[in-house]
C-alpha cells in the first residue's frame, strides 16, 4: 500500500505462510515415513525424517492381509466399505434433499412452511445428541451391521435441502413460465431444464458429503460389530492399544496414509467445488 | 421468500417430500422424543420396574461431580481449540490475503487438512506424542520434561486440544480468507492515506470489518469442539486418564455403553440437545444483523 515496500515487508508473508504449510504438512509427513520403516525401527526411534524401505512390504501386507493381532481385516476390504459408505451416503442425500427441495420451492400445497421448518430442524439434531435412541431403532429394524444402518440415519439433515433451496430460488422464474408455456408439467420442468441447472450444485454437495461420509467415526463404531463391516476410519482405531507394545505402528500409519489419501485427494483435484460446497453449506 | 409461480396440487409434491420425511421421522424425531420421554422415567436396578420422576435425573446429573468436571473439561477444550485455530487461521490468511501471488497455491496447501477425519488426525498426533516411540516425546523427555500423556491428565487435554486445533485451521482459514479478500481495498486505502500504519489499519478497520466471519467461526468451532473431537479423544485417550479428556459427548457414549442408567444419559443428551439449538439460534440472530461494531 502507502509503505514503501522493503525485501523483509515482501520476504515476511512467504515466511509465515510457509511455516503455516509446515505445521500443517508436518504430522502427514512423518505418518507417511513411518509407514516406510520396520516396527522395531518405529519402536525404537531408530527412524528419522527420510523413507525406509518397507513401503511395499507394508503397505501390500496392510491392504491384503491385515494386522497379525488386533484386527485382521484387510484393509482393502475396509477401505471398500468406507468407499460404499461415503457414495451411498452422498448420492442419498443429493437424491432426496434435491427433491424436496424441489417440492418445498415450486410447489403451494398445504403445511408447506411446517414441513420446511420440520426439515430445517435437523440441523440441530446431530446423530451425537441422539447415539443411543437412533442405535436402539437401527437395532430394532435389523439393520445393525448393514449398509443400510450405516448409511440411512446420516442420509436425511437439512443441510442438503437448504442448498437446493437456495440454488433454487436464484433460478429465474421466467425459465418456470417458458416451460409452463410450452405446456410442461413440474417432473419435465425438473428433468428438463431445473437438474441440468443443478448440476454444480449437486457436485459441489456430492464433495463435501463423500468426505463427511468416509470421515464417519461415532456411527459406524456403534452400528458395526463384524470385522468384515468396518470401515478404514474404525479399523485404525483398533489396531492402535495405546497401553501396550502390540501396536505394529508401521502398518497403523500406512492404515493412516491410505484413510487419508481419497479425501484428501478429493479436496485437491476438486478444490474449486470444495471451496463453493463448504461456503454455501454453511449460509 | 417465495417463487411468484409455482405448481399447484398436493399429491406430487407429497410424494417428492415422502423420503426425506420418512427417514427424518423415524431417524430424527422419534429417537430425540424418546431421548426426552426417558429423561423423565427412572428404571430400577434390575430393569423391572420404571416410574415417572419429572426432573429427578436432571438434578440428580447437576449434582453429579463428574457431570460437573466433564462440562468444565468441554467448556475448557472450547475456548482453547476456539482461540488457538481461529488466531493461528487468521494470522495465515492475513498473509495469504497480502502475499497476492501465490495465494492460490497457499491455499490449497493450507485447505487439504480438512479433509483428514478427526479419528485419522488423533492418530497423527499420538503418534508424534506417544510416551515411547514419538519423535517430539522423546525431545521433551532429551530436554529433562517428564511428558507423558498416558498418565498425565494435563498432558492428554493437550495433545487433544493440539490435535483438534490442527484439523480445524484449515477451515477457519478458508474463511477468514474468503472474508479479507470480500473486504473493499478502498476503505482499507483511505485508511492509509490518513496515515494509519499497518497494525492500526488492521486492528481499526479490517479485524471490525471481519468480526461476522470470526463471530460465525466462533459458534463453528464450539460445535466442532463440542460434537466433532469425538474421534480424536477416542482415539488418543479414550476419554482419560481419569476422565480428564471426557468431554459431555464422550461421557454420554462412554455412560451409554456401559448400560444402567438409561434415565442419566438420556437427560445428558437432552442437555446437549439444548446446548446446541441454543447455540444454532445465537449463530442465526447474529449473523442476521450482521455482527460490525
Amino acid at each position: 500500500m502507502v509503505e514503501r515496500s522493503t525485501l523483509f515487508s515482501r520476504v515476511l508473508p512467504h515466511a509465515i505462510l510457509l511455516l503455516g504449510v509446515f505445521i500443517v504438512a508436518f504430522p502427514v509427513y512423518l505418518a507417511i515415513i513411518a509407514s516406510t520403516h520396520t516396527a522395531a525401527d518405529i519402536i525404537n526411534g531408530r527412524f528419522g525424517l527420510l523413507p525406509g524401505g518397507q513401503a511395499i512390504e507394508n503397505y501390500s501386507r496392510i491392504l491384503f492381509k491385515g494386522t497379525s493381532g488386533t484386527t485382521r481385516e484387510p484393509v482393502l476390504n475396509m477401505m471398500l466399505n468406507s468407499f460404499a459408505m461415503a457414495t451411498f451416503i452422498a448420492t442419498g442425500k443429493i437424491l432426496i434433499s434435491i427433491l424436496s427441495a424441489f417440492a418445498v420451492v415450486y410447489f403451494r400445497f398445504p403445511f408447506r412452511r411446517t414441513i420446511f421448518w420440520l426439515i430445517f430442524i435437523t440441523l440441530m439434531l446431530p446423530v451425537e445428541v441422539r447415539i443411543y435412541p437412533t442405535f436402539k431403532i437401527v437395532a430394532d429394524l435389523g439393520l445393525l451391521d448393514t449398509y443400510a444402518g450405516l448409511t440411512v440415519p446420516l442420509i436425511a439433515s437439512a443441510t442438503g435441502t437448504l442448498l437446493f433451496r437456495q440454488f433454487f430460488m436464484t433460478v429465474p422464474d421466467e425459465l418456470l413460465e417458458a416451460s409452463k408455456i410450452d405446456g410442461a408439467g413440474p417432473m419435465k420442468f425438473f428433468w428438463d431444464t431445473l437438474l441440468p441447472l443443478s448440476l454444480t450444485t449437486c457436485a459441489a454437495l456430492f464433495v463435501i458429503q463423500f468426505i463427511y461420509g468416509w470421515n464417519q467415526y461415532l456411527w459406524p463404531l456403534l452400528i458395526t460389530t463384524k470385522d468384515s463391516m468396518q470401515t478404514i476410519v474404525i479399523g485404525i482405531k483398533k489396531m492402535i492399544v495405546t497401553q501396550d507394545a502390540l501396536t505394529e505402528w508401521q502398518l497403523a500409519m500406512a492404515t493412516a496414509v491410505l484413510a487419508m489419501l481419497p479425501p484428501v485427494a478429493v479436496v485437491v483435484i476438486m478444490q474449486r467445488l470444495f471451496v463453493k460446497g463448504l461456503v454455501e453449506t454453511e449460509k | 421468500m417465495d417463487k411468484r409461480v409455482a405448481f399447484k396440487g398436493w399429491m406430487l409434491p407429497a410424494l417428492l417430500l415422502a423420503p426425506q420425511l420418512a427417514i427424518t421421522f423415524v431417524f430424527f424425531y422419534w429417537p430425540a422424543l424418546q431421548a426426552v420421554w426417558q429423561s423423565f422415567l427412572l428404571q430400577d436396578a434390575f430393569g423391572l420396574k420404571t416410574s415417572f420422576v419429572w426432573f429427578e435425573n436432571y438434578t440428580d446429573l447437576f449434582r453429579n461431580r463428574d457431570y460437573f468436571n466433564s462440562a468444565m473439561t468441554t467448556a475448557l477444550f472450547s475456548v482453547a481449540v476456539a482461540t488457538l485455530s481461529l488466531s493461528l487461521a487468521l494470522a495465515l490468511a492475513v498473509q495469504a490475503d497480502k502475499a497476492i501471488k501465490g495465494a492460490q497455491a497457499y491455499r490449497t496447501l493450507l485447505i487439504w487438512p480438512y479433509a483428514i477425519a478427526p479419528a485419522i488426525a488423533g492418530v497423527l498426533w499420538l503418534f508424534m506424542f506417544h510416551p515411547s516411540l514419538g519423535m517430539i516425546a522423546r525431545g521433551f523427555q532429551s530436554m529433562g520434561f517428564d511428558w507423558n500423556p498416558l498418565l498425565n491428565g494435563n498432558h492428554a487435554f493437550w495433545l487433544v486440544v493440539l490435535a483438534a486445533t490442527w484439523k480445524q485451521i484449515s477451515y477457519n482459514f478458508l474463511f477468514f480468507l474468503a472474508g479479507l479478500q470480500s473486504i473493499p481495498k478502498s476503505v482499507i486505502e483511505a485508511a492509509a492515506i490518513d496515515g494509519a500504519t499497518p497494525r492500526r489499519r488492521f486492528w481499526t478497520v479490517v479485524f471490525p470489518l471481519l468480526s461476522p466471519t470470526t463471530f460465525f467461526l466462533a459458534v463453528v468451532n464450539v460445535v466442532y469442539v463440542f460434537f466433532d473431537t469425538f474421534g480424536i479423544i477416542d482415539v488418543i485417550t479414550g476419554g482419560g486418564p481419569a476422565k480428564a479428556t471426557e468431554t459431555l459427548v464422550y461421557k454420554v457414549f462412554s455412560d451409554g455403553r456401559l448400560g444402567g442408567d438409561l434415565g442419566g444419559s438420556a437427560a445428558q443428551s437432552v442437555i446437549l440437545l439444548i446446548l446446541v439449538i441454543g447455540m444454532t439460534a445465537v449463530q442465526f440472530r447474529y449473523i442476521e444483523r450482521k455482527v460490525t461494531y
